[in-house]
């Protein structure tokens, strides 16, 4: 009986070498995890995302800009050899908040306008001016070296538009 | 997004000169540009790539008001006419009766801005009233 029970022994040891062996020859843990981290790293919208693997079981953290990133994140460590899970905790960010809307556009009333005009093209002896619903349309004659000038002046009137009919000399 | 298109020059470089609370909308047709322009040669710049691509501001379909900033109340402002005096009148309009003149290039001191067009200013000589703001410059 003594002998029988070395026997089972001898035959349990031997089973436990073998499973250690065989568990030997997968991959190791921090090279599953290394390969992961390259594979991650390789793609910009998974880039700045963390794995980690023990036991074949990788967890993916980080923040990812959308859910299709996370997914992906997900596809790419599974694709490793060596991966037998993945516990994906990737956190998806929150929308930007919408940007602010413009400051809508302020046109002068043409009351208001009108004055503003004709203080604008008072140096300007040939220029003529009239307005419509904001739309400022200037006539007559001026040299093209003070264009510029006069058009700075009516366009800071906060004019719907200007219609520039000036015969330029 | 066409206006955009044809004036994203002039957009581009205000956003590099430093133009600010700038804003570009398009509106019917219209662009409309609004900001503050750091200094009197960025807003000429400006006004010099507007005309280039509009030559002689034809087309009608942008609103230029790009201003140069920066002027406080009590601070100096030079006077920026073509080569004339600038006329310092009693009150905010030229049917206002003329009270005073400032030269060309002279420093004036801005008393307060009385609207977007109209600044009360004073002379070193004491001259006081209000002058057209776009002959006015930040010295």
């Amino acid at each position: 009986m003594k002998k029988n029970w070395l026997k089972n022994l001898a035959v349990l040891g031997t089973a436990v070498i073998i499973s250690l062996t065989i568990a030997s020859c997968g991959p190791k843990d921090a090279d599953v995890q290394s390969a992961a981290a390259t594979a991650l790293a390789g793609d910009p919208t998974t880039s700045a995302l963390q794995v980690s693997v023990k036991g074949g079981v990788a967890t993916i953290s980080g923040e990812c800009k959308d859910d299709a990133c996370k997914v992906s994140s997900e596809n790419v460590v599974k694709g490793i050899k060596g991966v037998k899970q993945v516990v994906n905790n990737v956190t998806v960010a929150p929308p930007p908040p919408p940007l602010p809307p413009a400051a809508p556009v302020t046109i002068s009333p043409d009351d208001n306008l009108s004055k503003m005009v004709t203080d604008a093209i008072k140096d300007n002896a040939g220029v003529m001016a009239s307005v419509k619903d904001g739309v400022v349309t200037l006539t007559g004659e001026i040299k093209r070296a003070d264009l510029p000038k006069l058009m700075q002046k009516v366009q800071s009137l906060k004019p719907k538009k200007v219609e520039n009919k000036l015969t330029i000399k | 997004m066409a206006l955009q298109d044809k004036y994203k020059e002039l957009i581009d470089t205000a956003n590099s000169s430093g133009v600010s609370n700038l804003q570009v909308r398009e509106q019917d047709g219209v662009l409309y540009v609004d900001g503050d322009a750091p200094s009197g040669s960025a807003k000429d710049n400006l006004w010099n790539i507007y005309n280039k691509i509009d030559p002689d501001f034809r087309a009608g379909d942008l609103v230029l008001n790009v201003n140069v900033g920066g002027a406080v109340d009590g601070g100096k402002l030079k006077v920026v006419t073509e080569s004339s005096n600038l006329n310092i009148r009693k009150g905010p309009g030229t049917d206002q009766p003329i009270v005073g003149k400032a030269g060309h290039n002279e420093i004036v001191t801005l008393v307060n801005k009385t609207s977007d067009q109209w600044y009360l200013i004073r002379t070193d000589g004491g001259a006081e009233g209000y002058a057209y703001a776009q002959y006015l410059q930040p010295a």
